[in-house]
């Protein structure tokens, strides 16, 4: 399976990375080398064998579903790149 | 006492308790160490005014006869643990400015235990990465040099500044992270033990997260007995982490008896590679004859899965990371893109990304976010993890076979220059994590040990792998082997 410049750029559109045009080829190309690399997993048969889902065999541990935080408007707010009477702060999302 | 700076954990720890030296004493000589190394530019934010205020309230706990061993220890702190009110930005430009305003459990432990905080160590930005060269701080550099040759060489990546600064004698011990060898790599490269515990045996909590089923924090330190020292203090549970373990933590120190006899060491024929360097082969081939002279009977095992541990690593590492820096959007933290007139969110994405993330952060975000995309996922991503489960397989086999431990070299190579791969591939920087990245997949405690020098007088690592939940037993094979290896090479100090 091999990467073009218009997969690559859709990619970088899915990870919402910005990338120029001109740097479309090089980033394919990069692509390629890595998934050459992981081909090599079609040599595994795989038949029968279960996807990990967690290394240690555990089992999620659950609990009351309540409050047990709350009221740091302040500290969650702090390190915003924009945060304005008490919110986030984003360019016009809707007209 | 002088050179304070150049004592281990428990030498320091048993001065301290003995009242020959105090914490603000040794403090002092690692802050002043630290400033004479910015050569090496591994501390890339220090934390003096925190460190001697610890350093005072550990002394007075110390007075009072009941400190536990990590009080009044100067180390460092890889960038990648949240520290509060102070920057914590994983090596990365997008997190320029970033404060937590909470502290990670692992370094929460530490401080609790009255361990004194340095500063925060240089690393690859968010963990990605085997030489430090990701930075956005810079390369870290190793203290070590070939012979009389000026080139600077990497101190191993990612927790390559956690590396440079417990080889150069900057602080006793250093917290690191691992998630495909970036505890035990580094470590191997600049002659130092580094040991990553079972999965689930340190909380991840306040760790920014690179791939969350492989990672797990550890330390690194000048010996076997300092890593056990501090990787107690370390290990818990910890309800904010759903995947730590609810397991009693053992007292790892009085585990090191060094009596080995009668424990079966496996040595694994697939990680004999092609073009392996023939010091690195007898190294391991010298490790095992002293694991033998010390009572270990010596077997020979098969891992046969271990070949597809890097190709399924490097699908299931960034398929999780594109997952986990999906938070990384300019928003509610962090460093956000200058933005041009009539720009929208999507360019606020775009760009913030764009310019805050380095060119492999990318890469892996960007491979990750392929490998998980309708129509891929199950060519690439479910079969991955049907490989990791083959691969963890291997090891329940050789185990459940009875052997106790499995001897491998750290590392394929010594320590190689900084700027020498730059343009190699991807892929041939990854091959650095070759033995190292199965013990990841497996969810194993792994350990490297410093145990010689090559011909250029570089320091290379024998790792040993261990079964789940028994670091105590694997810290004593561990403590064997650094016994007999007997590696007590220093760098030179040219900083």
């Amino acid at each position: 399976m091999s990467i073009d410049q218009s997969t690559a750029a859709k990619v970088a559109k899915l990870a919402r990375i910005k990338v120029e045009d001109d740097a479309l080829p090089a980033l394919a190309s990069e692509f390629n080398t890595i998934l050459g690399f992981i081909e090599q997993l079609n040599e595994v048969d795989v038949d029968g064998v279960e996807p990990m889902v967690s290394v240690t065999p555990m089992r999620l541990k659950r609990r009351q579903d309540e409050v047990t935080d709350g009221n740091q408007q302040d500290k969650i707010l702090s390190n915003a790149p924009d945060a304005r009477e008490g919110f986030f702060a984003v360019p016009k999302v809707v007209e | 006492m002088s050179e304070l700076n150049k004592l281990g954990l428990a030498e320091a720890r048993d001065a301290l308790r003995a009242g020959d030296v105090t914490s603000v004493e040794l403090t002092e000589a690692c802050l002043k160490a630290i400033d004479d190394a910015d050569a090496l530019n591994a501390f890339v934010h220090k934390t003096p005014e925190i460190a001697l205020e610890r350093a005072k309230a550990a002394d007075d706990r110390i007075k009072t006869g009941d400190a536990p061993s990590m009080c009044g220890l100067p180390i460092g702190i890889k960038d990648l643990f949240c520290t509060k009110g102070v920057p914590s930005q994983a090596a990365s430009k997008i997190l320029d400015g970033f404060k937590p305003e909470y502290e990670s459990t692992v370094s929460q432990q530490l401080a609790d235990a009255g361990a004194v905080m340095l500063g925060k160590l240089n690393m690859d930005e968010f963990a990605m990465g085997s030489s430090n060269e990701t930075s956005v701080y810079g390369n870290a550099v190793s203290p070590w040099r070939r012979g009389n040759d000026d080139a600077q060489l990497t101190p191993g990546g990612s927790s390559g500044g956690s590396a440079s600064a417990v080889a150069a004698d900057l602080c006793l011990a250093a917290t690191g992270t691992d998630t495909g060898g970036s505890i035990r790599q580094p470590a191997a490269f600049v002659g130092i033990t580094g040991i990553k515990p079972t999965y689930g045996r340190c909380s991840r909590w306040g760790i920014v997260a690179f791939a969350s089923s492989l990672d797990q924090a550890g330390p690194m330190t000048k010996s076997v007995r300092d890593a056990a020292i501090m990787l107690e203090t370390m290990c818990g549970h910890d309800p904010k982490d759903s995947t730590s373990a609810e397991l009693a933590v053992p007292d790892f120190e009085a585990m090191l008896t060094g009596d080995i006899k009668g424990k079966k060491i496996g040595i694994p024929k697939e990680y004999r590679m092609d073009g392996m360097p023939a010091e690195i082969e007898k190294l391991w081939a010298d490790g095992a004859e002293m694991l033998k002279a010390a009572g270990a009977e010596i077997v020979d095992i098969s891992l046969p899965h271990t070949k597809y541990a890097l190709p399924a690593y490097y699908v299931i590492a960034p398929a999780e990371a594109s997952s986990n820096l999906a938070r990384y959007d300019g928003v509610r933290y962090g460093r956000r893109a200058q933005l041009a007139q009539g720009d929208g969110i999507t360019e606020m994405y775009e760009k913030t990304r764009a310019e805050g993330f380095g060119p492999e952060v990318q890469r892996r975000v960007m491979i990750g976010t392929y490998v998980l995309s309708a129509g891929f996922y199950d060519a690439y991503y479910n079969r991955a993890r049907r490989v990791r489960t083959l691969i963890k397989k291997d090891f329940e086999d050789v185990f459940a076979a009875g052997v106790d431990a499995i001897l491998t070299p750290a590392t394929p190579s010594a320590s190689f220059g900084l700027g020498e791969m730059t343009d190699a591939d991807p892929v041939q920087m990854y091959l650095n994590d070759v033995f190292t990245v199965t013990v990841n997949l497996a969810g194993l405690p792994g350990i490297s040990v410093p145990a010689g020098l090559d011909g250029q007088g570089l320091p290379l690592g024998l790792q040993l792998i261990g079964r789940p939940w028994e670091e105590g037993d694997l810290l004593n094979t561990a403590y064997a082997l650094e016994d007999a290896a007997g590696f007590v090479a220093k760098p030179g100090k040219w900083w």
